[in-house]
């Protein structure tokens, strides 16, 4: 693989960019692999990619039934924050948010890291006290998050109505400067080029059907629609549809899969400098490199796997960013789109070895797994490579919710799921 | 939005009247204190998020207020057919799914879009 630089540019430029090589290759499957990664997206690809670096690991296939990072990889609205309440939860999105920090340059791929900040809005007693809540547990753990008035929020965002006769008047925020955005497709991208590059196998267009399974239960392998794939372990990683793919090998996992809807303005010169979410109201918004206001909507309320949902979930959304930020009332909406996101009853990702021997699944990300990309994807590859879960993602496992002992994120959360 | 049939005001009403409630036609334990840590995280937690034919509970919220039961189709989001509360499980029509195959076919789902692209 050529690496990308300045110099590379320049060559290029030279010879009218006729030598930019392809970035990942798409080679016919082998018979067998050590290790079959179901579903390329962000994560299922990052533990590819961190398998063949941390763990030397090379005989990998990433198997996806459409094309590379088109599931929920290049349907979500990019915000990145380590923010969360529980240790659990800080564990894993500050383990990711620093490796955000130098992914880029990880991975020879500018993944358009930007932290720009994430802003809370409080609303009412009850926000405030929830947001306190949680910066002072993120300062005690060492995660920056600070308190602003009404007056410092409007300093950071100009466009924010603070004023008292506001239909959802302002009281506070909280801030955390760390979080911010990056190019999602630069992300899978960046993540396929360096794994095909160390020798992993990124196959698309093909639909794992089963899982097959030796007389003592064991996984040997994944049937597909290019026929039958050996391997030794088998990590599934396939967002709204693990619930799908982890019955295949018949363990039940407790998930609901869910349309979560976004879209994008118009493009618009820059005026929207960090994202600025609010639960009570439910919206959350930032503007795109490319000008693009990106604003996120809620759920549906049904389980689907339509990639839809209802309009009125769009309009709830659109009517509360209306009143936040009045300068926005005349913005046309470019694009809409829904994505599959799987959910636990608890909010809580679940990372962690199965009952089937061999097998290992990283799900129930949901509403947020985009931020968590490459500490997910890192973890995902230690518990792999060595069978067991990495101290950071010990607590995530399957069997909490036998034992109880559930990470409560449910209402701990940024915005209501 | 979802068109929804309330098998007890017998009309179709709009999404917004309603409340969904899980899955359908799971019993609660009669002795939940006797049961194993297994048996009750099959209970509490554990849910079959079919991909097609799901059977799920409504309730009618802003409505006449009750619950009942819907058999629907999570590929096409259409409902297939709605019963009243304590029934058992209704067999589905099968006019009612064949409708429900072509109209998932009509559906963009990536199946269909990348189907054609390759």
């Amino acid at each position: 693989m050529r690496k990308y630089s300045v110099f590379a540019i320049a060559r290029e430029a030279m010879r009218a960019h006729k030598g930019w090589e392809a970035q990942w290759t798409s080679p016919e499957p082998r018979s067998s692999y050590d290790v079959i990664i179901v579903g390329a997206g962000g994560h299922g690809l990052g533990a590819a990619y961190y398998l063949a670096k941390e763990h030397g690991i090379t005989n990998i296939a990433v198997i996806e039934k459409g094309w590379l990072g088109g599931g929920n990889t290049g349907r979500n609205t990019t915000i990145i924050r380590s923010n969360y309440l529980y240790e659990e939860s800080m564990d894993i999105y500050e383990h990711s948010l620093k490796l955000w920090e130098g992914l880029s340059q990880d991975l020879n791929y500018n993944t358009m890291y930007s932290p720009r900040g994430v802003m809370m809005l409080s609303h009412n007693v009850h926000d405030q006290q929830s947001f306190k809540r949680h910066i002072n547990a993120n300062r005690l753990y060492g995660i920056d998050n600070e308190w602003l008035s009404p007056e410092q929020a409007k300093a950071f965002v100009p466009v924010l109505d603070i004023s008292k006769t506001a239909r959802y008047p302002i009281n506070g925020a909280a801030l955390q400067r760390r979080g911010g955005t990056a190019r999602h497709d630069a992300v899978a991208w960046g993540y396929a080029r360096a794994a095909s590059d160390r020798g992993v196998h990124i196959i698309q267009n093909c639909e794992v059907t089963g899982i097959r399974r030796g007389p003592n239960g064991e996984v040997q392998g994944v049937e597909t629609s290019k026929g039958f794939i050996g391997a030794k372990k088998i990590g599934v990683s396939a967002a709204g549809h693990s619930s799908v793919v982890m019955e295949m090998a018949g363990v039940r996992v407790p998930l609901h899969s869910n349309p979560l809807q976004a879209l994008v303005s118009e493009p618009l010169k820059p005026i929207f400098p960090c994202v600025v979410m609010s639960n009570t109201v439910h919206a959350y918004i930032s503007q795109s490199d490319k000008g693009e206001l990106v604003i996120g909507a809620g759920t549906d309320q049904y389980n689907s796997y339509s990639q839809t949902g209802g309009l009125q979930i769009i309009t709830h959304t659109l009517d509360a960013i209306c009143e936040l930020f009045p300068i926005f009332r005349r913005v046309k909406m470019m694009r809409q789109w829904g994505g599959i996101t799987d959910n636990t009853p608890d909010r809580s990702p679940i990372q962690g070895v199965t009952p089937v021997p061999g097998l290992f699944v990283n799900c129930g990300w949901g509403t947020g797994g985009f931020k968590a990309t490459p500490g997910s994807a890192n973890l995902f590859a230690h518990l792999i490579a060595k069978s067991e879960p990495h101290r950071l993602a010990a607590g995530l496992t399957l069997d909490r919710f036998r034992t109880g002992r559930l990470i409560d994120e449910a209402a701990a959360a940024a915005v209501a799921h | 939005m979802l068109l929804i049939h309330c098998p007890y005001c017998e009309e179709d009403r709009s999404e917004l009247e309603f409340r969904w409630a899980g899955e359908a036609h799971i019993a609660r334990p009669e002795n939940i204190a006797a049961i194993s840590d297994e048996e009750f995280a099959e209970f509490f937690f554990l849910r079959n998020n079919e991909k097609g034919l799901t059977y799920e509970r409504w309730r009618h919220i802003h409505g006449c207020g009750r619950f009942f039961n819907a058999a629907r189709d999570t590929v096409s989001d259409s409902f297939l057919m709605t019963y009243k509360a304590g029934l058992p499980k209704q067999p589905v029509p099968v006019a009612e799914r064949f409708a429900a195959i072509a109209e998932e076919t009509s559906v963009e789902t990536w199946e269909q879009t990348e189907g054609d692209a390759r």
